[in-house]
């Protein structure tokens, strides 16, 4: 599953990939045209509108490859870099960055890709790149507030927008096909004898449109894999449907007053609940957590019981099914949940006899289980306890 | 020897694999003011290091215990982009020193306004978090808020401009 960065490939490896991968993408830059700056400044005046096709195309396309890989699972989404928004400063230096291009005639990548075919116009564009990043660092302390003002974090564009992914992905498809048949015309009207859509095959142009607005329906009932597989084991009947191991309470206890090193507890409370306490060598994890890569460590040890411990038991089915769902094994939910391990080791309410001739052993060993269980728990918090790696999100950014 | 350019539909399509797999492999989009900061960071720490140590904004990126700026991923990746781009250059037979610029427009007159182009762009690419390839392309890759954000921006304000930039293309 991608990302292959930083388990996979290493840092030092990492760089060899970047390179790769630059050398990828300035020659698609070169070859597309990127490398003239009258090409680049046309698309603002109607002459030449290869930059938008350029650009929507592979935003699209790069989109939907993200989708359609998370959707089968072969990326996990929720760990690649998302460009984190401060909105202010983000629409400032857009603005700048617009009168740059429109002076200039190049953006920063597209420069360095025709300074490399002899560009003079280029390296003087990428000099005053160097000499503007230098005044900007020079001068930071007069705008440094302004700079880290209206962060919003890692937001997702569908996300402040109200809208489901999927229907967003078609919005997008949409309009970048509307875009390009607009633009077309415009060009055509502006410059009638050689604007570069005129060597257009009109034909295979607008076969190749419906495909990729085809594309675009799909996505508005893809679901996103995540979220469809955990509706699906929420929903009352899959859960019914299902049976499931339980342990009890008393055996939990005496598991963990054993120190029985071949079971792990999956706390799947929220993790509020869990800061305020957590049993011994438990960790915490929300069920969308379930599907990262740290994961697979700890829960493909089958000789390993992974008890799953929700406030209730139909918490604690939800999480127990979506592991099943996702192919883990030896797994089993706590008989009455985090509760009823309160209400009979943690905080025991007066015991009630059951008339079974094991009354006493069973009451004798609650208390014994009590005291060591909060033992061990606030020894392990003096320890600070062995917290649960959490999921590495990739830097990036520029 | 061909000298046209790529079908822009086709180019783009390329474009937007060699970022898919950016993206599937480290996890993280393409970019290129990311790169030309760390060349400036470097330089700075060179020529004076201790005024960049003492720096609010050069001085997060160096110091003891950091690495080389120029130790980055995209310091790498934009080399490759000049790699790229050569050799793009040289299979279509288009490697020549030359300035393009408008019909009316100068040499010289057209190294300035790169000049002050590229400048403006770098100072804007800080605010933003990234240009064109950085914040806006990789970042509507991702869906993130921040890349459409950019785009329309850029593009907005470039529309917004053009108006009073035209004797330099037209």
């Amino acid at each position: 599953m991608g990302p292959f960065v930083p388990d996979i490939i290493s840092d030092q490896l990492n760089l060899v990939v970047a390179l790769i991968l630059g050398t990828g993408f300035g020659f698609v830059l070169e070859q597309a045209g990127f490398s003239s700056s009258r090409r680049l400044a046309g698309v603002f005046y109607g002459y030449d509108f290869t930059v938008l096709r350029v650009f929507f195309t592979a935003a699209v396309t790069a989109m939907s490859g993200v989708l359609l890989l998370g959707y089968l699972g072969l990326l996990d989404t929720d760990i690649i870099f998302v460009n984190p928004t401060w909105l202010i400063p983000a629409i400032v230096g857009g603005v700048i960055m617009g009168l740059g291009f429109i002076l200039g005639g190049y953006c920063p990548g597209t420069s360095v890709c025709a300074a490399a075919i002899g560009k003079v116009d280029a390296m003087f564009f990428v000099g005053g790149g160097l000499l503007g990043v230098f005044l900007f660092g020079e001068f930071y302390p007069l705008y440094n507030v302004f700079f880290e003002s209206t962060f919003l974090g890692p937001i997702k564009v569908f996300d402040s927008l109200g809208i489901s992914q999927g229907l967003f992905a078609f919005l997008l498809i949409a309009i970048a096909v509307g875009a390009f048949a607009a633009t077309t015309q415009i060009e055509r009207r502006v410059d009638k004898y050689s604007a570069p859509s005129l060597a257009f095959n009109t034909r295979n142009h607008i076969a190749a449109g419906i495909g990729v607005l085809a594309l675009g329906v799909l996505f508005v009932f893809l679901p996103d894999r995540k979220t469809h597989l955990i509706s699906m084991v929420s929903d009352p009947q899959y859960i019914a449907s299902h049976p499931v191991d339980a342990m009890e309470v008393d055996e939990l206890a005496f598991r963990i007053v054993d120190h029985e090193p071949n079971i792990r507890i999956i706390d799947v409370r929220p993790s509020e609940e869990f800061a305020k306490l957590a049993l011994p060598g438990s960790i915490n994890a929300a069920p969308r957590d379930l599907f990262g890569k740290d994961w697979i460590s700890i829960m493909s040890q089958r000789h390993v019981k992974k008890v799953v411990m929700g406030e209730n038991e139909n918490q604690e089915r939800v999480s127990y099914l979506l592991l099943q769902e996702l192919g883990y094994e030896n797994l089993t939910i706590l008989r009455g949940g985090y509760e009823s391990f309160d209400k009979t080791i943690l905080n025991p309410s007066a015991f009630i006899p059951t008339g079974s001739r094991w009354d006493s052993d069973v009451k004798g060993f609650r208390e014994k289980a009590h005291t060591d269980i909060l033992k061990m728990i606030a020894d392990s918090k003096n320890k600070g306890a062995a917290q649960p790696k959490k999921i590495k999100k990739i830097q990036g950014g520029c | 020897m061909k000298t046209t350019y790529m079908n822009p539909y086709l180019a783009g399509f390329f474009l937007g694999l060699v970022l898919l797999a950016t993206i599937f492999i480290t996890g993280r989009g393409l970019g290129a003011s990311g790169a030309i900061k760390d060349v400036v960071v470097a330089t700075v720490d060179e020529i004076a290091p201790s005024h960049a140590e003492n720096s609010p904004f050069f001085g997060t990126y160096v110091g003891p215990g950091k690495d080389n700026p120029l130790k980055a991923w995209l310091v790498f990746e934009l080399a490759g982009v000049l790699i790229g781009g050569f050799i793009s250059g040289l299979v279509s037979d288009r490697l020549k020193f030359v300035t393009e610029s408008g019909p009316r427009v100068s040499p010289r007159r057209r190294w300035l306004f790169a000049t002050i182009g590229g400048a403006l762009f770098a100072i804007g690419a800080q605010f933003t978090r990234g240009c064109t390839s950085g914040a806006a392309l990789s970042g509507m890759a991702v869906l993130s808020t921040a890349g459409f954000i950019a785009m329309m921006a850029i593009f907005g304000s470039g529309y917004a401009f053009a108006y009073f930039a035209r004797k330099l293309w037209l």
